[in-house]
């Protein structure tokens, strides 16, 4: 009966694994040919594993009832938050796929190869399990599931020397990370005597010894890495630029959300006893990531890796609503992460739209030049996405970073908050600077080539979401994200 | 007498020299999955050591697992290690350079 009840518990992830093997063998039999039909299978998984969270994620499920396999795994509201963006970008990521492994930008190798869908699928699979581990075990066994898949996405294109080079480098830098996690977990294993996130907590009560004190800033150094948090960012705008683009959409969004999830897991839940000792060290991240995000993405050409500096100055934000270490200040870094993901979705989408005449894509700040008389309709959609990134008030964006920093203020961080905010007008240059390129310069008129119906239909919804009309979409987002953030501090 | 801090200094030191061995290694990138491996390995010795000075089996399941994934890890990186090679002709750790940051 408990078995049933664990099993009753991991519906979505059960099905998602059976898919990917199912899909898996199809490859294994059909070859590339059907790769198309593949990833519509996937989306489909994906979207009904979403549509199976959404009676838990409604009732806002917290308590026993959401602990599965002896406590290995807690299915909570948290959770399944987490999973709902997790499954929404990777459809994301699905959808802009065929066009572009069917264009001149894939290389010598056109089209796309059935693995992709299924290695997301995986991934997912992965990220499930990370977002909904109460055990250091369970942690590394979904970390590993979606890191392994995410070095394979990133060389997915094998005749193309840049993506070969950003899979080799994000495998060298995601083992050290792992290592660097596991370390830790081995540390707090051996002072604390146990892997279950409950023990683990109630052995961190009280005075914290030398070595339990290394094991939480292992534990918490390699999650960083995987959050790609400064001073652990170096990876992120190689692999960025390197991997392919739809691939690059995955990694900004589902991989984030679940290392971020992940991250503020073990914080309250593990380290929730300590915390003091983790505090300083989030926040130092949080201000250090805003800051050199901002600053790096300054002298950028290339769009791709402008973005990947964008993410490390977002993660930031997200991390400084983390550091607030309250109820309201995980509730604000829970909205942030929705509204992040749908701008850096959407972001990535119209990079993807940004064609030549034979469907290459274009990615330096030359070729968007004059951008708003050739397309307008992308330039707009993508006027909309750097105002929003850089918190221009009637854009979604702004609510992101009002919410992070009304919670960071309200816990008495005033000058931390201000730090941040100064910080954000930098950032704000090389946005604006997005925006007087497509406006401003006369037009380069390269970008020519026409997209696809999922691109606009993508394209559209994200910016639709960012547009002021999302602010309909607030209180609904705050209420779930309230509940999720109440299943979080359940334990404390 | 071996006590259990002797297993955790030689995993320290183990886990230094495979950090170490990734950021000042310049030459090959075979020798960064061996360093890579030289981690994972000292975890597995951390795991094991406490595992038998606290009597709880947890630790040695975990090793197991951590062996496991370690085996899968070294596959796909072997994988991705001979498409670049194919692409690039070579896997000299300075090499590794087509994009600047």
């Amino acid at each position: 009966m408990d078995f049933a009840h664990s099993f009753g518990l991991i519906i979505p992830d059960l099905l998602l694994s059976v898919s990917g093997l199912v899909l898996l063998l199809v490859v294994a039999w059909s070859g590339d040919k059907g790769a198309r039909q593949i990833a519509i299978g996937a989306a489909a998984a994906l979207f009904v594993a979403g549509f199976l969270l959404v009676p838990g994620l409604h009732g806002g499920a917290e308590g026993p009832a959401t602990l599965g396999f002896g406590g290995l795994i807690k299915v909570d509201g948290f959770a399944l938050f987490a999973k709902a963006l997790i499954y929404l970008s990777a459809i994301g990521a699905l959808m802009v796929a065929p066009a572009f492994f069917a264009s001149p930008a894939a290389g010598s190798e056109r089209g796309m190869r059935g693995e992709y869908p299924v290695l997301v699928l995986f991934a997912c699979v992965g990220m499930g399990l990370m977002v909904s581990a109460n055990d250091f075990m369970s942690l590394y066994l979904g970390l590993e599931l979606n890191s392994l898949s995410a070095y394979v996405l990133a060389a997915i294109l094998r005749r193309d020397a840049r993506s070969g080079e950003a899979g080799l480098k994000y495998f060298v830098l995601g083992a050290l990370a792992s290592g660097i996690l596991l370390y830790g977990m081995s540390l707090l294993y051996g002072f604390t005597g146990s892997t279950g996130f409950a023990a683990v907590r109630a052995g961190l009560s009280g005075e914290l010894g030398y070595g339990a004190l290394f094991g939480v800033i292992f534990v918490l150094s390699g999650l960083a890495f995987k959050i790609s948090a400064v001073p652990f960012h170096m990876w992120t705008p190689d692999v960025y630029e390197g991997a392919p683009t739809p691939v690059t959409a995955f990694f900004a969004t589902a991989p984030k959300v679940a290392a971020v999830a992940l991250t503020a897991r073990v914080v309250f839940e593990v380290f929730g006893a300590q915390v003091a000792a983790w505090q300083q060290i989030v926040m130092f991240t949080a201000l250090a990531s805003i800051i050199f995000g901002a600053l790096g993405a300054i002298g950028q050409e290339n769009l791709k890796r402008l973005l990947a500096y964008s993410s490390i100055n977002n993660i930031g934000f997200i991390l400084l609503g983390l550091a607030v270490a309250n109820h309201s200040g995980a509730a604000a870094m829970l909205v942030y992460l929705f509204i992040y993901v749908v701008m850096s979705l959407g972001s990535f989408v119209a990079l993807l739209m940004l064609r030549g005449e034979d469907g290459s894509l274009m990615e330096t700040f030359a070729d968007i030049r004059g951008l708003s008389i050739t397309r307008p309709a992308l330039a707009a959609a993508l006027l909309i996405f750097m105002f929003s990134l850089a918190g221009i008030p009637p854009l979604l964006g702004f609510y992101a970073k009002f919410v992070v920093f009304q919670a960071t203020v309200e816990a008495g961080l005033v000058a931390f908050g201000a730090i941040a905010i100064a910080a954000s007008v930098i950032g704000a240059f090389y946005y604006i600077k997005f925006v007087k390129v497509m406006f401003f310069d006369p037009p380069a008129g390269v970008i020519t080539g026409r997209s696809g119906a999922a691109h606009w239909v993508l394209l559209g919804l994200t910016a639709v979401i960012v547009s002021p009309l999302g602010y309909f979409l607030t209180r609904s987002l705050s209420d779930l994200a309230d509940k999720a953030a109440s299943a979080l501090f359940l334990a404390v | 007498m071996i006590g259990i801090e002797h297993y955790l200094t030689v995993a320290a030191i183990l886990f230094v020299l495979g950090v170490l061995g990734i950021f000042l290694n310049r030459k090959n990138v075979i020798v960064i999955l061996m360093a890579v491996e030289l981690i994972l390995l000292s975890v597995n010795l951390n795991l094991v050591a406490f595992s038998a000075f606290m009597q709880d089996l947890v630790g040695q399941v975990f090793a197991m697992l951590v062996l496991t994934v370690a085996a899968a890890e070294a596959a796909i990186g072997l994988a991705i290690l001979v498409i670049y090679f194919r692409s690039r002709g070579t896997i000299a750790v300075d090499d590794i350079n087509r994009m600047k940051g």
